[in-house]
C-alpha cells in the first residue's frame, strides 16, 4: 500500500474541523500522527504519514488542499552519518521509534529511515555530529 | 606451569604466540579448562574507546625567526587556548579547553561543538590548524606576536600526555529529577527514562587485570592507533574499593597516565567530542596486552560480562553534591541487553563508550602481536595496589578570608 510523510499546516480557522476524520472515513486512508501541534488561534502543524490504496491517497491529499490546509513534504529528514558514527550507541536512548536502534550481537547502531519522525532528539545525544538535519 | 615476559617475546618474534582477545578468551576458558588454556595462550588483548576528558598533548613548535618567547604569553590553536607556561615554544593543549568566544551555556543547553580534543583530531588527520601567539618580548625573543598555519609534520616533538585514561569500572548515571539534565554522561531523561554507563566490559583493560599484576610504568600498549606507553598510575587512582570476589573493583577504581608520540596516531582513534550543555573532550582508543604468565593472570583476564557490575548513581542530585548513595548494582551484560530494573522500574540503557570499536582495538593488537610487530614488556615499577592504602581523597575546602585591616591609629 503506498504511503506518504507529509506535514500538514492548518490555517487558524480551520481548526474547530474533523478533517483528519474526514481523510480517514471518506478518504480511506489509514492516517498516523507521528507529531502534532494545534492551538486556538494559530498555525497548527502536523506531521502524519498517510497510507491508502489507488488513488486514495492522491485523492486525500487534493482534498486537503481543497479545505486549505497547506500541505508540505516533510522536507526534514535526519541523516546518519556511519562514516563519522563510532558505534558508542548513546543515540538509541532518547528515540521514541526505535529508528535508532543497536544490533547487540555486535553493538552496532542500526538506522531505519522508515520509522523516522524527525523528531530530533538524537542530535543532542551525539557527541560525534554523525547525526544530521537535512533540509531537502 | 608460569612463563616469563621474556619467553613470550621469543614466541612472538617467531611469529608463535597464541593470541586471544579478551571476549574469545571467554571461550576458551570454559572450553579448555584453566590450566590448559594457561599453558597454550600467550597473550590477552583488551581494548576501551569512550570520551577521556583528562587527555592532551605537547608540542614543540620550533622557533620563529626573530625568536618569540610564547612561554608567560598567550597561545592560541583554531581559536582554542593552549597552556604555554613552559620555554619557549613548548606548548600543551587540554581536550576539554574551549575558545575564549565560545557562547558556553549561555544558552542552555550549549552546543560545545569544537575544542581541544577536535584540535587534537584535527592535527592527527594531517589537517593545517591556525596557531597564534601574543608575547611581551625580550632582548632574546623579541618577536611579539605570530600568525600562522601550522600541521603536525611541522612540528618537532609532539605527544599525547593523558593523566586519566582508562577507568577501572564506571557509573551507569540515571536523573531521579523532574527536569532533562545535561552531563558528561549524555543527555538524562528526568524520572530515570534512561540510564547511560561507560564502560568496554569484558574487553576493559584494567577490569581483566584488576590487581594491576602485569600492568605498571613502562607497558607497552596501543594508544590512539600508535604505541604508546603506561606513565603511571593516573590521576584519581583509587585501588582500595569494594571489589567482587573475582578482585574486580564494583566501583570506579584503578585509571592509568599514558603517552605515545601523536605523530603515529589516528583520528579513528582520536576523536573530539561534544556533549551537549557539558562541554568538549577527546575520546581515546587504548589497548593493553594481557601476557599471560600463570593461571591467576589468566583467570582474571577471562571475566565476562556477566561478572562485573557498575554502580547506578543519580546525576540530578547525588553525583553534583557529591554523595556516595547508589542506586543499585547492575552487571555489564544488563546494561548491553538494552534494559536494567532500577527500584522496580526497568529503565533503558545507552552506551558512551564504544564496544564494537573496543572490539576493533583488542582484533589490532592481536595483529600485531601475531605479526611480531609488538613486544610485550615487564613493568618498570608497579602501581599502587589495592591493599597498598594509596586512595582518593575529596578537596577538604579551607575558606580563603581578606587579611585583618591594620588601623592607622
Amino acid at each position: 500500500m503506498p504511503k506518504k510523510k507529509v506535514v500538514l499546516n492548518f490555517p487558524p480557522h480551520l481548526i474547530d474541523q474533523p478533517i483528519i476524520s474526514h481523510l480517514i472515513r471518506d478518504h480511506g486512508l489509514e492516517v498516523n500522527i507521528l507529531k502534532a501541534r494545534i492551538t486556538p488561534n494559530e498555525w497548527g502543524r502536523m506531521v502524519v504519514e498517510l497510507r491508502g490504496n489507488g488513488g486514495n491517497l492522491e485523492d486525500g491529499l487534493n482534498h486537503l488542499a481543497q479545505t486549505g490546509v497547506v500541505v508540505e513534504p516533510l522536507a526534514r529528514e535526519i541523516r546518519w552519518l556511519e562514516e563519522r558514527c563510532v558505534q558508542c550507541t548513546a543515540c538509541t536512548a532518547p528515540c521514541p521509534t526505535h529508528a535508532l536502534g543497536v544490533e547487540r550481537s555486535d553493538m552496532t547502531i542500526t538506522f531505519d529511515r522508515e520509522l523516522c519522525i524527525a523528531c530530533e532528539l538524537c542530535l543532542n545525544a551525539c557527541p560525534y555530529g554523525a547525526i544530521e538535519m537535512s533540509f531537502d | 606451569m608460569a612463563k616469563t615476559i621474556q619467553e613470550i617475546n621469543e614466541k612472538i618474534r617467531r611469529g608463535k604466540a597464541v593470541v586471544c582477545t579478551a571476549e574469545e578468551i571467554i571461550g576458551v576458558v570454559k572450553e579448555k579448562g584453566l590450566k590448559q588454556a594457561a599453558a597454550q595462550v600467550d597473550v590477552v588483548t583488551t581494548g576501551t574507546f569512550g570520551p577521556m576528558c583528562s587527555s592532551g598533548a605537547y608540542f614543540n613548535m620550533g622557533h620563529s625567526k626573530p625568536r618569540i618567547k610564547m612561554g608567560g604569553g598567550r597561545v592560541t590553536l583554531n581559536d582554542i587556548p593552549a597552556y604555554a607556561g613552559f620555554a619557549a615554544v613548548d606548548l600543551f593543549i587540554g581536550a576539554t579547553a574551549i575558545a575564549e568566544d565560545d557562547p558556553r551555556n549561555k544558552v542552555f543547553p550549549g552546543k560545545f561543538i569544537y575544542g581541544g580534543g577536535h584540535v587534537i583530531e584535527d592535527l592527527v588527520a594531517g589537517k593545517d590548524v591556525r596557531l597564534t601567539a601574543n608575547a611581551y618580548g625580550t632582548d632574546c625573543y623579541p618577536r611579539r606576536a605570530l600568525d600562522t598555519w601550522i600541521r603536525l609534520t611541522d612540528m618537532n616533538e609532539a605527544v599525547l600526555f593523558n593523566m586519566r585514561n582508562a577507568y577501572q569500572n564506571y557509573n551507569v548515571a540515571v536523573n531521579r529529577g523532574d527536569r532533562v539534565i545535561y552531563t558528561y554522561m549524555g543527555v538524562l531523561q528526568p524520572r530515570m527514562r534512561n540510564a547511560n554507563y561507560c564502560t568496554a566490559g569484558q574487553f576493559s583493560p584494567l577490569l581483566n587485570d584488576p590487581l594491576y599484576r602485569t600492568v605498571g610504568v613502562g607497558t607497552r600498549i596501543f594508544l590512539g592507533g600508535g604505541v604508546g606507553f603506561v606513565v603511571s598510575q593516573g590521576t584519581q587512582h583509587n585501588p582500595g574499593v569494594r571489589r567482587t570476589e573475582r578482585g574486580v573493583p564494583k566501583v570506579p577504581a584503578g585509571t592509568l597516565s599514558l603517552t605515545g608520540d601523536l605523530k603515529q596516531m589516528s583520528p579513528r582513534w582520536l576523536r573530539g567530542a561534544s556533549f551537549t550543555g557539558y562541554g568538549v573532550t577527546l575520546t581515546v582508543g587504548v589497548g593493553l596486552p594481557i601476557p599471560i604468565l600463570d593461571e591467576e593472570i589468566l583467570h582474571f583476564a577471562s571475566v565476562s560480562d556477566d561478572d562485573l557490575v557498575a554502580p547506578v548513581v543519580d546525576y540530578s542530585e547525588a553525583y553534583p553534591n557529591c554523595q556516595p548513595e547508589i542506586l543499585a548494582e547492575v552487571t555489564v551484560a544488563q546494561l548491553r541487553s538494552g534494559e536494567i530494573t532500577v527500584d522496580g522500574k526497568k529503565v533503558i540503557t545507552a552506551g558512551h563508550s564504544s564496544y564494537a570499536r573496543a572490539r576493533e582495538i583488542a582484533l589490532t593488537l592481536k595483529q600485531w602481536i601475531e605479526a611480531g610487530t609488538f613486544l610485550l614488556t615487564d613493568p618498570v615499577a608497579h602501581i599502587p595496589a589495592p591493599e597498598s592504602g594509596y586512595a582518593f581523597k575529596p578537596l577538604k575546602e579551607r575558606p580563603w578570608e581578606p587579611p585583618q585591616e591594620i588601623s592607622d591609629n
